[in-house]
């Protein structure tokens, strides 16, 4: 279980919620972090410390790379964010469901 | 089956599609006329559209403002680029949260579907980064403009 006081806080950085999100698409290099970040590597490597310290994130070694992947409670995390996320799209559209069914049969004299 | 799919695309794409029960005129309807949109487009339980400007033609501006009644709130603002009745929706939106986020272009096809509408929503975020961004950004305020890798968990 990620401490929750260090996962806030480092939730609390956009850089880290997208490399949170970059990960959440599969285990990176901390080079492959920082292409698409446009940051350095040492830039990169700082925020993974933080993203590590908080148990937000895992890493392993192969060879002189070190790459880095969610840790499974974190995943739990960010599944959850994405229920909601799928949660309020779909309340949306059930919501239009309703509204559309009300606008049947079209009034002709409402047309452009 | 699920009526709604969401998944990314490439490094800058996201698209959701969603069937339903009404022609495409309905639903083209449904998203271009505000005094329709704001009964739908709400997000959670609580949160309400009490600004609703949609101007659909081309170049005609959009203006949606959400609150939840407890001083939470925040914006969407946007530009029409195309519109096909009743058919297909071209325009650009940013999020404003309330720095102004990037522009996010997207396309909109209403295509029949039996007696329904298959409607597909293309976002084209300027690159990958952006698009994280506003997944992660969406994801803390659990509303719609925000996306991320769904497809495994969808």
């Amino acid at each position: 279980m990620p401490n929750l006081d260090a996962a806030f806080s480092a939730l609390a950085d956009p850089t880290r919620r997208a490399i949170l999100a970059r990960l959440a698409l599969g285990e990176a290099t901390v080079m492959e972090l920082a292409q698409p970040f446009e940051m350095t590597q040492p830039a990169v490597s700082r925020h993974l410390k933080v993203l590590e310290g908080a148990g937000l994130i895992i890493r392993r070694v192969e060879g002189t790379k070190r790459p880095c992947r969610l840790a499974p409670d974190a995943i739990a995390g960010v599944d959850q964010w994405l229920a909601m996320l799928r949660q309020a799209l779909a309340k949306n559209y059930d919501r239009l469901d309703d509204v559309l069914a009300t606008m049947q049969p079209q009034e002709p004299k409402d047309r452009p | 089956m699920s009526k709604m799919t969401i998944k990314t695309e490439g490094d800058t794409h996201v698209v959701i599609t969603r069937r339903f029960a009404a022609p495409p005129e309905a639903v083209y309807r449904a998203h271009t006329e505000p005094s329709v949109i704001q009964k739908w487009l709400l997000g959670p339980d609580g949160w309400t559209m009490p600004v609703c400007i949609n101007e659909a033609r081309p170049g005609g501006r959009i203006r949606y403002e959400w609150t939840n009644g407890k001083g939470n709130g925040f914006h969407v603002t946007g530009e029409y680029v195309e519109l096909v009745p009743f058919s297909r929706i071209r325009h650009v939106e940013r999020m404003h949260m309330p720095d102004a986020c990037p522009d996010n272009h997207v396309e909109t096809t209403f295509e029949p579907d039996g007696a329904g509408t298959l409607m597909t929503m293309r976002m084209t975020l300027p690159d990958a980064q952006t698009r994280a961004a506003m997944l992660a950004s969406g994801m803390e305020h659990g509303m719609e403009a925000s996306y991320v890798r769904l497809e495994t968990i969808i």
